[in-house]
């Protein structure tokens, strides 16, 4: 089985990736950079991640988001993260991550956010 | 007597998940708690992933080694790998508002944050150790 399913849906101009599964060192970490890369190249950098289904995720999990965060900017997009478990938002606090990340607990109002 | 149990892994990814998943079952075969086990598996994932990449840099040739020690304070953990070595207090601290937004450099914050003792030495023969501790 693979270690994270990411689908995709679009609400308006934002796309959102609900990710299922395991952030990790290898397969899970390859799997989103290879989405937000596709994305971007398909013209889509108004993204945002629905964390919720994630049920770890290590250093380097993390670091795949700061990546992903700065390949949007990048490209003149917006990165935002959705439903983050106690976990995730533990070692987004650790690591200072919660100052640079737009975090929403309620998607309606992350979409709202992006206009 | 202390107890220790010693498992080899080579130099590649999946070594990560096979030395959380053998340190999920010792340690639960020890009678360590649900927030333990939480706290070692985020240890040794952190630890091997370093050793493997950053230590033996993914060269097959080279194990990393695992141990895990039951104490009367706690769970031991020490994971070598055979690489040149470093200087831990040349490592950046990933919060500094210079470093948030580099991609790598943040195990070693986890594995400090999760574990109540963390250090590293040279060891004997090349390569470094990081033995980390959890009490009980």
């Amino acid at each position: 089985m693979a270690d994270i399913n990411i689908s995709e849906r679009q609400a308006g101009d934002i796309t959102v990736l609900d990710l299922d599964g395991k952030v990790t060192i290898g397969e899970g970490s390859v799997a989103l950079r290879t989405a937000i890369r596709r994305l971007l190249g398909e013209g889509k950098n108004k993204l945002l991640l629905n964390l919720g289904g994630v049920g770890y995720i290590d250093s380097s999990g993390i670091g795949e988001l700061v990546s992903s965060f700065t390949a949007v900017n990048k490209e003149g997009g917006t990165l935002k993260l959705l439903n983050l478990t106690q976990k995730i938002q533990d070692l987004l606090a650790i690591t200072k991550l919660l100052t640079v990340f737009d975090v929403y607990e309620n998607e309606a109002e992350a979409l709202a956010s992006y206009n | 007597m202390a107890k220790t149990i010693e498992l080899k892994l080579p130099s590649r990814i999946e070594s990560v998940d096979d030395s959380a998943v053998f340190a999920e079952k010792v340690a639960r075969d020890w009678g360590y708690s649900d927030d333990i086990l939480s706290a070692i598996d985020l240890a040794v994932r952190e630890s091997v992933a370093n050793a493997v990449k950053h230590g033996n840099k993914f060269d097959e040739q080279k194990q990393v080694e695992v141990a895990f020690t039951d104490l009367a304070d706690g769970l031991e953990l020490s994971v070598r790998d055979f690489g040149t070595g470093f200087d831990i207090a040349e490592i950046p601290d990933p919060t500094n508002p210079e470093n948030l937004l580099k991609v790598n450099g943040r195990g070693i914050l986890f594995m400090r944050t999760f574990m109540d003792e963390v250090e590293w030495e040279k060891a004997d023969g090349g390569g470094m150790i990081v033995k980390m501790l959890k009490k009980r």
